[in-house]
């Protein structure tokens, strides 16, 4: 809730201050949507906070779904069971359940789907990154899950699981840092995500984990999941962050960073270099980039899951300009129920996956 | 995840806090003396279960225009089940489902969707007849965010956030009333597409206040009727929640319900308290037919374990005023009750 309040008051502030003016002259853009999944009957999906196609038009679905459960253990409590990933046929036939019971699957965020057609998860309750093969198979972790919760004023000391709080300390993590302590939300230089939000990878195949709700910063890796450097800490200057949320790499290595509690996506090259941002699109909860020649930037000012503001997506050039949006917050189909994840391997035709209502829906705009 | 532990938690506390109070007996309702007595009786064996499904506490119970039985269920997990009008099971609805953690109500709307209230996830979920989601509305907590202590004081009413909803149910233009719940004494209109319209009542015995507001229906001409319980009164609301009128003697409406057609019947049952304890359980489990008007036409019921007895009757379908079906908290079942003609006043016995 705080960080509904948060993003109503600073989008406000900058819908004031800002970008009034130039919303008036953003085209609509016309658009079709279908829900096209079809799930057996005995399988549902909960909040569809991830959604992602492969080369071949094949639907993956993360979802929080289930009963999150915590099992008691001595002074410890275990977390399991409030994600589930599954493919569908580009029809939306269902094809399979990937990762059953898997250990990493606790609360979902986001899916991608890399050039090679391997499966990303980014479980915020895990934190973990997990690398399927197209098979389904597990090829890499990136992470740990922690051994036991943080129970915010139970026996096993603070921490918060909310937005705004100090980064909790993970039980089982060491290597902590000597000297001064680093910047609120920088995080321990490596592989120890807290909340970690989204994934992306340059045309090298270098690794970027976006981390997240606990840490503010971007994490990179090589392709084999070695470290190489983070960058970012809490705040509101350039190269700070406010909750990265979404993020996506374009062909030359340039990093997009959905600033989500900052109402800005964040650009910098593959080094970590703040290069420029976009302030008026809103909260950017969901952000993707097309492939091919000509790519755009896709952006949802996704409305809280306590409201029914703002839920327009946004279409841009990459350096920014602003070629026009549509959408609104609502329940009905061609509405917007939260947009949690964008997947646009093509400029008309958009997957998005919706927190409020349970659903994945096909777009496909019209014109250019 | 971490809501579950709460939860348990909560109601530990709840339970401690209950039994080491002074247990108050409830007053009969005043309209216990007056009401005549209706006969009735229920029919034996009406559910059939597969050997491998049990019913838990009977929290929801509903009808759909076919006659087919749909029973919400408090089990291991919670779960939705549909039978067929005979009582033979027909399926599972929603197995698993991220709305499904405390059940609190089942309603079928006009177009025979299946509505769920569940106060563990506070959300209300429309399934489509077939059995798939068509809308959600309020949002369960993220595990993400932790165990909040028991404590915590209870954050203001927001538009799509429900705090323990506890039933829903429908005007004739298909707005959506929502009674929420324990924590927020309110109901909140929204219309059918779910965007929210109006909301009233807070804590308190005034008009227009609430005391945990456990059950609300509607009738043909769009008034809601939202059962106070514990106020022990029945609001009467039109439809833009103007009060109309309130009915008070009727005991604790723990269930209310009323049927179609051209002359519509208002029922409410006075259920025993859910503790399962049968000195409590004495003053109370009868339910009353009424007039909308609030006029009391008769009871019927007593409290109890056996076949026709009522332990806690926590919903009733009434969509046939001669054949309910009434689901109890602490019997885990489901009754199918058969109202028989009154006889007159005078032959009344007990």
């Amino acid at each position: 809730m705080k960080r509904s309040l948060q993003l109503l008051l600073a989008s406000t502030v900058v819908l004031l201050g800002v970008s009034v003016s130039a919303q008036l002259t953003i085209p609509e853009i016309a658009y079709d949507a279908v829900d096209p999944i079809k799930l057996p009957d005995n399988l549902y999906l909960g909040e569809a906070v991830g959604v992602a196609t492969n080369s071949k038009g094949n639907i993956y679905v993360y979802t929080r779904t289930g009963n999150p459960a915590a099992t008691l253990g001595t002074r410890r409590t275990f977390a399991r069971n409030a994600a589930r990933l599954f493919e569908f046929e580009p029809s939306g036939k269902f094809v399979r359940e990937i990762g059953q019971d898997l250990y990493g699957f606790v609360f979902a965020h986001t899916v991608r789907v890399d050039r090679q057609d391997n499966i990303w998860v980014v479980d915020e309750g895990s934190n973990m990154v997990i690398k399927f093969d197209p098979a389904g198979r597990v090829l890499m972790t990136m992470g740990r899950k922690p051994e036991a919760l943080i129970v915010p004023g139970g026996t096993q000391g603070a921490g918060g699981g909310g937005e705004g709080g100090p980064a909790p300390a993970a039980a089982g993590r060491g290597g902590a840092a000597q000297g001064p302590p680093p910047p609120v939300g920088a995080g321990v230089p490596g592989d120890n995500f807290n909340r970690p939000t989204d994934v992306a990878w340059d045309t090298a195949g270098n690794i970027y984990v976006a981390d997240g709700y606990g840490n503010s910063r971007i994490a990179k890796f090589d392709k084999n999941g070695k470290y190489l450097k983070s960058w970012g800490s809490r705040g509101t200057a350039p190269g700070q962050f406010n909750i990265p949320h979404t993020l996506a790499i374009d062909a030359q290595g340039f990093v997009y960073v959905g600033d989500r509690g900052n109402n800005r996506i964040q650009v910098f090259d593959g080094e970590g270099t703040f290069k420029r941002q976009y302030v008026n699109v809103g909260a950017p909860s969901a952000i993707c980039i097309t492939p091919g020649p000509q790519q755009y930037l896709y952006a949802s000012n996704s409305n809280p899951s306590t409201s029914m503001d703002n839920g327009e997506i946004y279409k841009m050039t990459l350096d920014g300009r602003i070629l026009g949006k549509f959408g609104t917050a609502g329940k009905l189909i061609k509405e917007f129920g939260s947009v949690h994840e964008m997947d646009c391997r093509s400029e008309t035709e958009l997957y998005v996956g919706e927190i409020t209502n349970w659903r994945v829906q096909k777009l496909t705009l019209k014109g250019k | 995840m971490k809501r579950f532990v709460q939860f348990l938690l909560t109601a530990a506390a709840v339970m401690l806090a209950a039994t080491a109070s002074a247990q108050p007996v409830p007053p009969r309702a005043t309209a216990y003396a007056t009401a005549p007595d209706i006969p009735y009786e229920s029919v034996p064996n009406f559910l059939k279960l597969p050997p491998n499904i049990y019913l838990g506490e009977g929290i929801g119970v509903a009808r759909n225009s076919k006659g087919h039985i749909f029973i919400f269920t408090r089990s291991g997990d919670t779960r939705l089940f549909q039978f067929d009008q005979n009582g033979n099971f027909v399926r599972e609805i929603g197995q698993g489902l991220y709305g499904f953690e405390m059940a609190h109500g089942v309603r079928v709307d006009a177009q025979d969707n299946i509505w769920t209230v569940d106060e563990g996830t506070n959300m209300v979920v429309k399934f489509n007849p077939e059995g798939r989601v068509l809308m959600t509305m309020g949002r369960r907590p993220e595990a993400i965010e932790g165990l909040e202590p028991t404590a915590t004081p209870v954050p203001p009413a927001e538009p799509y956030r429900f705090n323990r909803p506890t039933d829903v149910t429908w005007d004739p233009q298909g707005n959506i009333f929502v009674a929420d719940g324990y924590f927020n004494s309110r109901v909140v209109k929204y219309d059918k597409n779910g965007r929210f319209i109006k909301s009233i009542g807070t804590r308190g015995t005034e008009p227009y206040q609430m005391n945990i507001p456990h059950s609300i229906t509607a009738d043909a001409q769009g008034n809601i009727y939202v059962a106070d319980r514990q106020n022990r009164r029945i609001q009467v609301f039109d439809s833009n929640l103007v009060l109309r009128a309130i009915y008070d003697n009727v005991g604790a409406p723990w269930a209310v319900c009323i049927s179609p057609g051209p002359h519509q019947y208002l029922f409410s049952s006075n259920s025993n308290p859910d503790n399962n304890n049968s000195l409590l359980a004495a003053v109370s489990g009868e339910i009353y037919k009424m007039e909308l008007d609030g006029t009391v036409i008769g009871k019927f019921g007593k409290p109890g374990k056996q076949l026709g007895e009522f332990a806690t009757v926590h919903a009733i379908d009434c969509r046939n005023p001669d054949e309910l079906i009434v689901s109890e908290i602490t019997a885990w079942r489901a009754q199918k009750i058969i109202l028989k003609a009154q006889p007159p006043r005078s032959s009344s016995t007990k």
